[in-house]
């Protein structure tokens, strides 16, 4: 498995370059062209905070205002780890006549889709900066250092997942339906539209509260909001604990997705 | 050059898992209360695709895999290329490789043919710095430099097929292997392919080659293998490889033919007993105008004289129905009568697979004036040479009285194929000869040799 894995960094060049490739190759003959991935985050943005503004009231506090900024902060590690998951779990299909046809190495392909998503992820952090900068530069501070960090995590448990569901879906093709929902239901149980912190000082012994805590992404994004909206040190001791699930979910992960790369040339 | 071994395949075998859909749903669930899921992945049923398959492929040499479709080249195919692993033995290669399986693999549709050069180059295991150097003589190779800055998805089968082909041999491996890519692509890029390979053969590179084209074999190889079903049947010398798995693709197509022929004649033969007179023939096959009714295989007649059997049989006698141009053949028609007949007419058509008749004859047009036809025996037609374009042939037999009231006519239920070296076309052969005046020349003359050459690459 570790020889597996530094084949991973030995494909560099191919991940890159296919990570360029899906990003030209997406809004090809559209015409704003690249200047979706600013758009798509954007609109998106402005349409959760016409909804949690004026249509519906989720669970905020003080603590989330601006509540369009904060709702920006979490959106932005959402979107990468969902599309990233929903692609990922479908790149092995995708990609099927790389993996039958050439010899290619199956994980540059899961890999793509977390990095082509991160990507945009990326793009979008300077927009956000300059809102955060502009509407609440009182909380910028230090702790914005950590963000690497938060970032690193959220890599590697969405790389594990990826490997994990891709490899599964080869199998089993129900798993990108079910994913679907099970992504929708995740993005409510994680802390984007509604602050943890609010939450778990209004209701601390909530059922909502106890599980969410199990949830790693809850304290992904609650990093998120620590280093890049509150301007506030991490949480250690939970991100500590996301960080060691993190690792372990990518070891799994790869694992599992080693075990079965030989059945994946048959199945796709 | 020193015999080292490039490929080496040593007792591979390898099984593909088939698992029901049902067992799989147990394994799902199973997989995950008791976290076996690996164990539980396990075949429910097992297709050997190869078995036990030794080979070993000297540096510098040209090899020729040959076989019916599924008879598992293109598995071998895969296990060289590293792209899928055997279930049992090994394959050991020496050298760097590039196979030329599926050309345009990894093509992005929407992105232009230069940046897919370099995703493929780079998928093909080359640098950025190697791809810069040899892009030009990619494109010009491909011939597609006016169109390599369109997109993909807007080029033809054959350009999306000359780019994949032209990246893929430039990658400049020791190690070529090549799948029945040239069986797409014109006739000029097929000739600057087989060049190409040309080039590689002199530079001492190997190349595994399948193919379906025989003549491709015969010219290009230093050796061959014939693979059926998993084994390797026959090893050594092209030329009589070639001829092996020939002779046998015609057995194979003679027992289909005799199979299909049982199957038309039984199912004819039904209800002709008391179906005497369903259908009246409107005139005899010898008139080959006004058929306007579709060629449909049937029989019919009153049976006051029966047809029994309709044999085709070669020089020698043997019964078969596949033949060459030009090979003699009689059709042997075994008849019988349980009452004397005095007006009576043997007659034959011959159809095309079209059902376009291309002759058409009877012992009436010829002069024949029956006397009498009582008890039982053959009526044989003899052709010393047999004019045909290839293609399977479909008889009509009939014996009937001389204003066409059949007796006995059987429609379309006996069949035998022809193969022919030539691509000449149209219904028949006719006997001929070239000659010239003037200032003709020709490099090699050509002409009709008597060799036996079923043109198989235009089949499948």
């Amino acid at each position: 498995m570790w020889h597996s894995l530094s084949r991973l960094l030995q494909h560099r060049l191919l991940i890159r370059t296919l990570v360029v490739r899906e990003l030209t190759a997406r809004y090809r003959g559209s015409m704003l062209g690249f200047l979706w991935t600013f758009i798509h985050p954007l609109m998106l943005l402005g349409v959760y905070t016409f909804v949690f503004t004026y249509v519906i009231d989720p669970f905020r506090g003080d603590g989330a205002s601006p509540y369009a900024l904060f709702l920006f902060c979490g959106l932005l590690p959402w979107t990468w780890f969902s599309s990233a998951l929903a692609e990922g779990a479908n790149s092995l299909l995708m990609g099927g006549n790389l993996i039958k046809k050439i010899i290619f190495p199956a994980e540059v392909l899961p890999t793509v889709s977390v990095i082509h998503n991160g990507v945009n992820f990326v793009l979008g952090l300077p927009i956000y900066f300059a809102f955060w900068f502009w509407f609440k530069p009182e909380s910028v501070s230090i702790h914005l250092l950590w963000l690497p960090l938060v970032i690193a995590v959220q890599v590697l448990f969405t790389l594990g997942l990826a490997f994990f569901l891709a490899a599964l879906t080869v199998h089993y093709r129900d798993v990108k339906d079910l994913l679907a929902n099970i992504l929708t239901l995740w993005f409510f149980g994680s802390p984007v539209i509604y602050s943890y912190t609010y939450l778990k000082s209004e209701k601390p012994d909530g059922l909502g509260t106890k599980l969410l805590e199990l949830n790693p992404m809850t304290h992904i994004i609650e990093a998120y909001h620590t280093s890049m909206f509150t301007g506030e040190m991490l949480h250690w001791r939970r991100f500590g604990v996301t960080a060691i699930v993190a690792v372990l979910t990518f070891i799994v992960g790869y694992y599992f997705f080693d075990r079965l790369r030989d059945s994946f040339v048959e199945e796709v | 050059m020193a015999a080292e071994t490039a490929i080496r395949v040593a007792g591979v075998t390898k099984r593909y898992r088939r698992v029901a859909q049902s067992h799989k749903f147990l394994t799902l669930k199973s997989a995950f209360v008791g976290g076996n899921l690996f164990k539980l992945l396990n075949p429910a049923e097992v297709f050997t695709a190869l078995d036990g398959i030794d080979l070993e492929i000297e540096r510098g040499e040209t090899f020729g895999l040959i076989g019916a479709n599924g008879a598992g080249k293109s598995t071998l195919m895969k296990l060289v290329a590293g792209t899928t692993k055997p279930t049992e033995g090994d394959v050991v290669i020496d050298g760097k490789i590039s196979a030329l399986i599926e050309l345009g693999a990894g093509f992005h549709p929407e992105i232009s043919g230069r940046e897919n050069v370099y995703i493929n180059g780079i998928m093909l295991g080359l640098s950025r710095a190697e791809i810069e150097a040899r892009f030009d003589d990619i494109v010009a190779f491909a011939e597609l430099e006016e169109f390599i800055d369109a997109p993909v998805k807007n080029y033809s089968s054959g350009m999306y097929m000359r780019l994949g082909f032209s990246v893929a041999i430039h990658v400049d491996p020791d190690i070529l292997v090549i799948d029945e890519v040239l069986a797409v692509g014109d006739e000029a890029f097929v000739h600057k392919c087989l060049d190409k390979i040309g080039e590689f053969k002199r530079r001492g590179k190997t190349i595994l080659l399948v193919t379906h084209g025989m003549e491709t074999v015969r010219r290009l190889c230093d050796r061959a293998a014939w693979i059926d079903r998993g084994k390797v049947k026959a090893l050594g010398d092209p030329i009589r490889v070639v001829d092996r798995y020939l002779n046998w693709v015609g057995e194979q197509e003679e027992s289909e033919l005799t199979r299909v022929e049982k199957q038309r004649v039984a199912s004819a033969g039904e209800g002709a007993g008391d179906g005497a007179d369903v259908e009246i023939a409107p005139e005899p096959p010898a008139s080959p105008e006004g058929e306007e009714a579709p060629y449909e295989p049937g029989r019919w007649g009153n049976q006051a004289a029966r047809i029994e059997g309709v044999r085709f049989l070669d020089e020698e006698g043997h019964a078969g129905h596949v033949f060459a141009t030009g090979d003699a053949m009689t059709i042997e028609i075994s008849w019988s009568v349980a009452d004397e007949v005095k007006d009576f007419v043997f007659g034959i058509g011959l159809f095309n697979a079209n059902g376009v008749s291309c002759y058409g004859t009877n012992t009436d047009v010829e002069r024949f004036k029956g006397k009498s036809l009582a008890g039982e025996g053959n009526a044989c037609i003899r052709m010393p040479s047999l004019d045909l374009v290839g293609g399977t042939y479909y008889l009509d037999v009939a014996v009937h009285s001389r204003d066409g009231r059949p007796y006995d006519y059987h429609r379309g239920l006996y069949s035998f194929r022809v193969h022919s070296r030539y691509g000449d076309v149209g219904v028949a052969r006719l006997g001929h000869s070239w000659d010239f005046t003037g200032g003709v020349q020709w490099k090699q003359l050509g002409g009709i040799s008597s060799e036996r050459d079923p043109d198989l690459d235009r089949s499948d």
